[in-house]
């Protein structure tokens, strides 16, 4: 019982795990879950960057894990939103310091106090993959429409399914609708179409992204951008609302806009 | 010129079409890119289940995934020596306690693809 754990992966770096992760954190805290990001990305930590909690950071899950400290003491609130925090991950250790069962055990000390425990899992399909997702009841793979992020993603969808997790779902991050009308970018159906796989949203290309990291704000806290849209609409369908896609279309004349401001140099 | 084309979606063949279709062919590839011992404990399975209604020689067997552009194929040359008497009869009742090698764990722990493919 407890709570849901969710791992959010990809196989390639540098698709959008870490900010779906804190987008999709917010937007559940944001609806009153009682929501844990964990950063799993042990050496390599971002999420508490992307967070904006990277100054008050004390303890690492590692040091939960060594008994070093409690584990309340290595939660890091955050202040902007009830019932979100996040657990960090060591900076100075490496990915064969803690063992899948380990991890899976620290996520069973974790569930009974939150609804929702969020995994963000490092790039690749080795050891820090199977550390983050052995604790994980269900997954969320995270792609771009790119032919090399697609195709990392079939295998990690394999790996996740023989690994008995379900739902798995997918994030298309990074979309741009009108490279899509174009013909120049794989669609939607184009890639449900070669992964079979369910779909949970649709994020598009936003430089409101960028900012937000830049900040240490998570987009979904102000809702005003696409993708902050996208995100807390994924963050809706995970709790079971039937909230129809975002359409891609309406975005278009956005974009027509900034491709033609680009062009025209305005 | 070139740019406008471009950006009406002119040109020739999309590339996103192009995309399509390479991946389309190397998850085929992917996915059935399978270890030599998940290969031989299959064939071991195979060959638990077919002497049930037929006698084969084992020392016969080939059995290897064939791959070609845009498919791929479980090829498998099993001679039959005889078929057993009464063997379609039996077969309902017999399947039910159909013993299950040890090697059927082993199968189950492979990261094999069983999802649907296009
Ligand atoms: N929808 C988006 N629009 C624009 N930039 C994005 C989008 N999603 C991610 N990015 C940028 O891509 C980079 C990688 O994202 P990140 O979440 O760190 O990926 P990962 O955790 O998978 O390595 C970051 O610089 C991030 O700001
Ligand atoms: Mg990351």
């Amino acid at each position: 019982m407890g709570a849901r754990v969710i791992v959010i992966t990809s196989g390639k770096g540098g698709v959008g795990k870490t900010t779906s992760t804190a987008n999709i954190a917010v937007a559940l805290a944001k609806a009153g879950k009682r929501v844990v990001a964990v950063d799993t990305d042990i050496g390599l930590r971002n999420l508490d960057m992307v967070m904006g909690l990277e100054s008050r950071v004390v303890y690492n899950f590692i040091d939960v894990i060594e008994k070093n400290c409690k584990l309340t003491q290595a939660l890091v609130r955050d202040k902007r939103v009830e019932n979100l925090y996040l657990l960090p991950a060591a900076q100075t250790r490496t990915k064969d310091a803690v063992s899948p069962a380990q991890m899976a055990e620290l996520c069973s000390q974790l569930r009974p106090d939150f609804d929702f425990v969020l995994l963000d899992c490092p790039a690749g399909i080795e050891g820090g993959f199977k550390n983050a997702a052995a604790g994980a009841d269900e997954a969320l793979v995270v792609t771009t429409p790119e032919v090399p992020a697609v195709r990392d993603a079939d295998r990690i969808i394999g790996m996740l399914e023989s690994m008995g997790k379900s739902p798995i779902r997918l994030v298309i991050n990074r979309f741009r609708a009108i490279m899509v009308q174009n013909n120049e970018m794989l669609s939607q159906e184009d890639i449900l179409d070669v992964l079979s796989i369910k779909l949970i949203g649709i994020v598009p290309e936003d430089d409101s992204v960028i900012k937000a990291a830049n900040r240490g704000e998570p987009l979904t806290f102000a809702q005003e951008s696409p993708a902050a849209q996208a995100y807390a609409n994924i963050a809706a369908r995970i709790l079971g609302e039937n909230v129809p896609l975002l359409q891609w279309d309406s975005y278009r004349s956005k974009g027509l806009f900034s491709s033609l401001k680009k062009m025209f140099g305005f | 010129m070139d740019f406008f084309r471009k950006f009406f979606g002119g040109g020739d063949t999309p590339s996103a079409k192009a995309a399509k279709e390479r991946l389309r062919i190397v998850l085929i590839h992917d996915r059935t890119d399978i270890s030599p011992q998940l290969l031989e404990s299959l064939r071991v399975e195979m060959i638990a289940v077919l002497t049930k209604y037929m006698d084969i020689d084992e020392s016969k067997i080939e059995m290897d995934l064939d791959h070609d552009e845009s498919a791929v194929a479980l090829v498998a040359n099993i001679p039959v020596l005889r078929i057993k008497r009464g063997a379609s009869d039996t077969l309902a009742d017999d399947l039910t306690d159909a013993k299950i090698p040890p090697h059927t764990e082993s199968l189950r722990n492979q990261n094999i693809r069983s999802r649907r493919r296009r």
